[in-house]
């Protein structure tokens, strides 16, 4: 629980506890049904555990992976009891989250001294994008940020309109050239709009797009080469959405916008419905890009900040 | 992952050359790599399971007589005959007896319900002949009822709509009775998505099919969706039983296992896959192609069927014999760009071949690149582009005058073209060139693990 104080307030907690309830129930409940009654681990234990890894979207290689270092342990220290399995995988799963050298954030503040701060958002369809750019607009406001969105979805219906409802829910600035408009002047001009207007932030959408639509890649490519075009070292950060409930696709998802874009940041969506929280196990060891952001509910403040610790202690706590 | 899984097979019943047999020990390894296969693509792993164990029975219950059937051919058989089996079932058409016919779409959120429910009234409307009404039940997502009205003015589709009400049921009901006077046949209600996880939300679309008594619940999925597909099935499958399930962005290069997982849990067919963001990119649910896809081996069937379609076979023999000769000109060029193009974007056509879907995703493919080619044996004389060996500098000059490219473009163009015929060349003389694979098996002995 000290861990939590330092960096959750109770509420925060508990919709993080709340939101991977699933996982949790799945994770350690079929962690403990698989292990009962055994009392050292021995390969059928590790076959249970590779499944429930594997049924959490943990991914092929990650899974074999944690697994393999379990093998290792249970090598050297000869004999291991399954009471020690949990601690072990706990700290397993720790330090592979650990091994990406990606540091977590302590709170929603920009670096000082860029003014605005260009967020870029990217992702596949239906992710969740306008809704964590809503979200994560809201959370700059809180700390008193000027905020401007950019309406860079100009091709699905209504994605304009979605945009400007958060801004109004929000109650940030908006900058749109209504649809059908080109995404790379929508980017260039926002960016435009948050000098003029003394905005601390601006945050870019984009239409979703599938990362085999090569064409569709390159024009996210003309985006952000238009926003470094309007400010010099913009964008600031490429966020890439990913939705927890994806599969397998996720990585490839991720390698295909990375190539295309240079993220350097992932926000994990719907986690609050997924029994897989396991996914951001897979793509932290898959990927050097860090996990900043995870959704954990439909409500505004319900984005919270990655933190490796938190969420190994949550996926674990009893 | 997979060039294709009779290649793995084969890889794996290596070890026990000569043997042409099945038998439990030779097959142990194989039912592993399918295990693996299904698993990688997002089956679910218990499911993987129960169907490895399924096929390794079958397998064990087959007499492998013949003698030009390799092992890992036979299993590959074993497993899509299987799979299709499983994915099959009747033949699933849409229930349109209604008067007028009610159709309710649930989902999760971001699943594609609103576009869906937009692409099945084009379809309805262009294919069966109906006049559907589409209804925004989703009063809760930001702009969805603009988006839905936004995509029924694209098909030419009244919507029923009513912004500030949010009880579903009501405007459902009244939209119902809307369709009734002004004479639409069916009725196409888009709900909000909701998390099978939230109680609340899952009444609410309970409610909704009750007073409203649909022909057709149709359950949205993401085909990218992971191991947890067999839950939200599951429970939306107890709330509403659901009577089909749409497949989206299959567009994309996700193996879909989830396809599986939903109808192995749930029993459901699936009625229809969605494939784009346009609206007609609507088709109905072929078990095959899917298993195909599932286990990494292209799709095989729809490129062939779409080949066939397009492609003029005495067409190709001819080009054949002058590859082969090493006559290939810059006319058979021209008339295999056409080809090619007939059959569509040429990257989805080539996508569609094993092993190649994966390395085209790196490559770019500019159509229009094509136009320029074009372009520039247009402005060939006859004589030239039955001779590429004659071009000179005067006669480039000239090509890239008349086509308007730069004589650098033309320089690159006839360099390329004679690497080409090279390559062809080579590969018409030894097709064998054409089949090479990489990547081992490796034993596992347990599990996943190596």
């Amino acid at each position: 629980m000290g861990f939590f104080d330092k960096f959750f307030n109770r509420d925060k907690k508990a919709d993080l506890d709340k939101g991977i309830e699933k996982t949790k129930t799945t994770f350690i409940g079929k962690l403990t049904k698989a292990i009962a009654g055994r009392s050292t681990v021995d390969e059928e234990v590790l076959d249970e555990l590779e499944q429930v890894l594997i049924s959490s979207d943990v991914g092929l290689d990650t899974t074999v992976k944690i697994i393999e270092r379990i093998e290792a342990r249970v090598a050297s220290d000869k004999y291991l009891g399954t009471e020690e399995l949990n601690a072990i995988l706990r700290s397993e799963i720790v330090n592979l989250l650990a091994e990406n050298n990606t540091e977590d954030l302590d709170d929603y503040a920009l670096p000082s001294g860029i003014k605005p701060y260009v967020i870029m958002v990217v992702g596949v369809n239906g992710v969740g994008k306008t809704t964590t750019i809503g979200k994560l607009a809201w959370q700059f406001k809180q700390n008193g940020l000027r905020v401007v969105m950019g309406a860079g979805d100009t091709f699905r219906a209504a994605a304009v309109d979605q945009l400007k409802i958060w801004a109004d829910r929000v109650g940030c600035d908006f900058f749109s050239k209504g649809m059908q408009a080109d995404p790379a002047a929508v980017a260039y001009e926002t960016v435009q709009y948050a000098l003029q207007n003394n905005c601390d932030v601006a945050i870019i959408d984009t239409a979703g797009r599938l990362h085999t639509k090569i064409n569709l890649m390159q024009e996210l490519g003309k985006i952000k080469r238009s926003t470094s075009k309007s400010l010099e070292g913009a964008p600031h950060e490429v966020l890439l959405v990913l939705d927890a409930t994806t599969g397998q696709n996720a990585i490839e998802q991720a390698k295909h916008f990375t190539d295309a874009t240079e993220v350097s940041a992932l926000a994990l969506t719907k986690l609050d419905g997924s029994a897989k929280g396991g996914v951001a196990i897979g793509i932290s060891d898959q990927f050097k890009i860090p996990i900043k952001y995870i959704g954990v509910g439909e409500a505004i403040d319900k984005l919270q900040i990655f933190n490796k610790q938190a969420f190994v202690d949550a996926l674990f706590e009893q | 992952m997979f060039e294709s899984l009779s290649d793995r097979l084969d890889v794996a019943f290596k070890a026990l050359r000569g043997d042409n047999k099945l038998t439990e020990l030779n097959i142990a390894e194989s039912i592993k790599e399918i295990r693996r296969a299904l698993v990688g693509a997002d089956v679910n792993y218990k499911i993987a399971k129960e169907f490895t164990d399924k096929v390794k029975d079958k397998a064990l219950g087959v007499d492998n007589v013949l003698k030009s059937v390799s092992p890992g051919q036979l299993m590959t058989k074993i497993v899509m005959d299987e799979l299709v089996e499983l994915m099959g079932g009747q033949a699933a058409g849409i229930d349109l007896s209604g008067k007028p016919t009610v159709v309710l779409i649930a989902g999760l959120q971001g699943s594609g319900k609103t576009t869906f429910s937009g692409k099945l009234a084009h379809h309805l409307k262009t294919k069966r002949n109906k006049k559907p009404l589409l209804v925004a039940c989703d009063v809760y997502r930001p702009a969805a009822i603009d988006q839905l009205s936004t995509l029924a003015e694209q098909v030419g589709v009244p919507v029923y709509k009513e912004p500030g009400n949010n009880n579903p049921v009501a405007i459902a009901l009244k939209a119902i009775e809307s369709a009734k006077q002004q004479g639409q046949d069916v009725v196409i209600v888009d709900t909000a998505g909701r998390l099978a996880v939230d109680e609340e939300m899952m009444k609410e679309i309970a409610n909704v099919k009750q007073a409203i008594l649909p022909q057709e619940v149709l359950f949205v999925v993401d085909s990218m969706t992971g191991q947890d597909a067999v839950n939200t099935a599951k429970a939306f499958n107890d709330i509403i039983d659901f009577d089909g399930v749409v497949l989206t962005k299959l567009d994309g290069d996700t193996r879909g296992g989830a396809a599986l997982s939903v109808k192995y849990t749930v029993g459901k067919p699936i009625k229809f896959v969605s494939t784009g963001e346009k609206m007609d990119t609507l088709d109905v649910f072929y078990p095959d192609r899917m298993a195909q896809r599932i286990l990494g081996m292209g799709d095989i069937v729809s490129f062939v069927e779409r080949a066939q379609e397009q492609f003029d076979e005495q067409e190709a023999k001819r080009i054949e014999k002058k590859l082969k000769k090493n006559k290939f000109d810059f006319d058979d060029f021209l008339s295999q760009i056409n080809q090619i193009r007939k059959m569509g974007d040429i990257k989805s056509v080539l996508g569609m071949l094993p092993g190649v879907g994966k390395a085209m995703k790196d490559v770019d493919i500019d159509d229009s690149a094509f136009k320029r080619v074009e372009a520039m044996i247009q402005s060939m004389t006859p004589h030239e582009r039955s001779n590429p060996d004659i071009m000179n500098m005067n006669r480039k000059k000239r090509i890239a005058m008349g086509s308007g490219r730069s004589l650098d473009e033309v320089n690159a163009f006839i360099r390329q073209f004679e690497q080409m015929r090279k390559m062809m060349h080579k590969i018409a003389t030894n097709p064998s060139l054409m089949g090479m694979t990489g990547g081992g098996a490796g034993g596992m002995n347990k599990g996943f693990r190596r």
